[in-house]
């Protein structure tokens, strides 16, 4: 127990005094709320759609999270050139442990991102449609945050180098984004991509988000919640299967 | 009684031999001081003796635990310095303390006095509240042993920890290591290039060189054995005068880590 606290109390700390990447990865949410939901608000409108922001909001959230989970599941990259990873792998606590506390630590970090940006559309005129069901949509936001850290974590240890980044970047995490219905109703959508979406475990954690905060939803809320779980209970054990491979 | 045995330790990084066939013993309570030239193979044999790396072949048996089989208990058994740096930069000198403390479960009153104590002995009491990033390569290796020193296992390796110190520093560290062992039983087995070092403080020494290794004994034996008045000029003796280069560039570097890393052959 004190392990997992231990490793989860390291990645906070570290996210508290990086103060610049904290901002940094909050620009890019803020440039989508603000020119898709300001550029797109009237035509989604005209659409017979209703509120654009309304729909954007969640969305952005979960790409805040996701960007941020995936990133710091790849911290193990740093950690490992810096030296920092050994410390880790020679003490004697269990690998999985060590894997929990990180990727715990990772996703309690991309929780409180995506909880900026919600604040932050508040200024934008989004308001959630029930407060009192906010406890719910943290839990929510936590295990979509889990979902992906863990993810980060498992590519990271199949990773050959640092140049495998962008890659993870542009075909993996840009991909996952778009196609996860963040930006445009998955409604209506040619057949193929909709069965491409119904394939992103994003599209889930969104639609979740969209349960609580709009009330409208594409797939059902037990069934995100269980996709979710499910695919977060895959990418732990194997994320720590992988981790307990590592040779430095 | 031997804390450390090797049977026939091998290990390959593709087609390169960086271990080839060593067979040694430490005893316990002993100071085991392994000596080579860069690239001899010493480092590599440190980490497959802490699980970090599996052996391509051979046996060992480390506290009478196996390293590969049973690595949590060989883990429970050692405290490491690394050759390289292994500090979290973006935490002050004390957290990096703490840290380690928690994970190698030293009882929280024990590690706050120790880390206290070992803070102050390496002089760094007064900075341990700052970020390790604004240290300089000196203070960091001084943080470094300090760290390793924090738990009291049964085996301590130190990998050429005396790297950049100054005399002072090796000094202290050393009389602290001997009261170790002399008080507790601690077992040490470093590495080092300062060969006066191995020949004052160490009691048995082997030396590797090409990933074999290639004379053990006392200082005196080893002496003898090469017909050399100090221990420098043994070494030298035993391993030629040509200079080593560690493994050769950054990208060699990088396709030996891809391969220990993804555990391709």
């Amino acid at each position: 127990m004190t392990t997992i606290y231990i490793l989860w109390l390291r990645q906070l700390k570290r996210y508290v005094r990086s103060r610049s990447r904290m901002i940094g990865s909050l620009a890019q949410p803020l440039l989508f709320l603000v020119a898709l939901g300001f550029g797109f608000g009237p035509v989604f409108q005209k659409a017979g759609q209703g509120n654009y922001m309304n729909f954007l909001v969640p969305g952005i959230i979960g790409m805040s999270i996701i960007f941020s989970a995936v990133f710091s599941g790849m911290e193990i990259i740093w950690d490992r050139q810096f030296g920092f990873l050994k410390e880790t792998l020679v003490a004697p606590v269990s690998r999985f442990n060590i894997m929990l506390g990180r990727t715990l630590g990772g996703a309690t970090m991309s929780l409180m991102q995506g909880l900026i940006v919600f604040f932050i559309s508040m200024f934008f005129g989004f308001r959630p449609e029930n407060w009192y069901l906010f406890p719910i949509l943290l839990l929510l936001m936590l295990l979509v945050a889990l979902l992906f850290t863990a993810l980060g974590t498992m590519i990271t240890c199949l990773l050959e180098d640092m140049q495998g980044f962008q890659l993870i970047v542009n075909f993996l995490i840009m991909p996952l984004f778009f196609l996860s219905g963040a930006i445009f109703p998955l409604t209506g959508l040619p057949k193929i991509m909709s069965v491409i979406s119904s394939l992103d475990p994003l599209a889930y954690g969104i639609d979740s988000f969209r349960v609580i905060l709009t009330g409208s939803t594409q797939f059902g809320l037990h069934i995100d919640v269980l996709v979710l779980s499910v695919v977060t209970v895959i990418f732990l054990s194997l994320g720590s299967y992988f981790f307990s491979k590592i040779q430095v | 009684m031997n804390i450390i045995e090797v049977k026939n330790l091998v290990k390959k990084f593709g087609d390169f031999t960086a271990v080839n066939d060593i067979s040694f013993d430490v005893k316990k309570g002993e100071i085991f001081a392994f000596l080579g030239p860069n690239g001899a193979g010493k480092s590599t044999t440190i980490k497959i003796l802490t699980t970090l790396l599996h052996p391509t072949s051979g046996k060992i048996i480390l506290n009478g635990y196996n390293p590969v089989s049973e690595p949590n208990e060989v883990r429970r058994s050692f405290g490491i310095v690394f050759q390289d740096p292994s500090l979290d930069d973006e935490l002050t000198a004390w957290e990096n303390m703490e840290f380690h403390g928690v994970l190698y479960d030293v009882p929280k009153k024990l590690r706050r006095e120790r880390i206290d104590y070992l803070l102050n002995f390496v002089d760094l009491l007064d900075r341990k509240d700052s970020l390790v990033k604004e240290f300089s390569g000196g203070m960091k290796r001084r943080l470094e042993i300090a760290r390793g020193l924090l738990h009291h296992p049964k085996i301590i390796f130190l990998d050429e920890p005396t790297l950049g110190l100054d005399p002072q520093t090796r000094n202290h560290m050393w009389n602290y290591l001997k009261e170790l062992n002399k008080n507790e039983g601690t077992t040490i087995f470093f590495t080092t290039h300062y060969m006066e070092e191995a020949e004052k403080i160490a009691q048995r020494i082997s030396v590797i060189d090409h990933g074999k290794i290639i004379a053990s004994g006392t200082a005196v034996e080893l002496k003898e054995k090469a017909g050399a008045n100090t221990l420098e000029e043994a070494f030298l003796k035993l391993t030629g005068n040509s200079i080593r280069e560690e493994s050769t560039g950054v990208e060699d570097r990088m396709r030996m880590h891809r391969k220990a890393w993804t555990g391709r052959k």
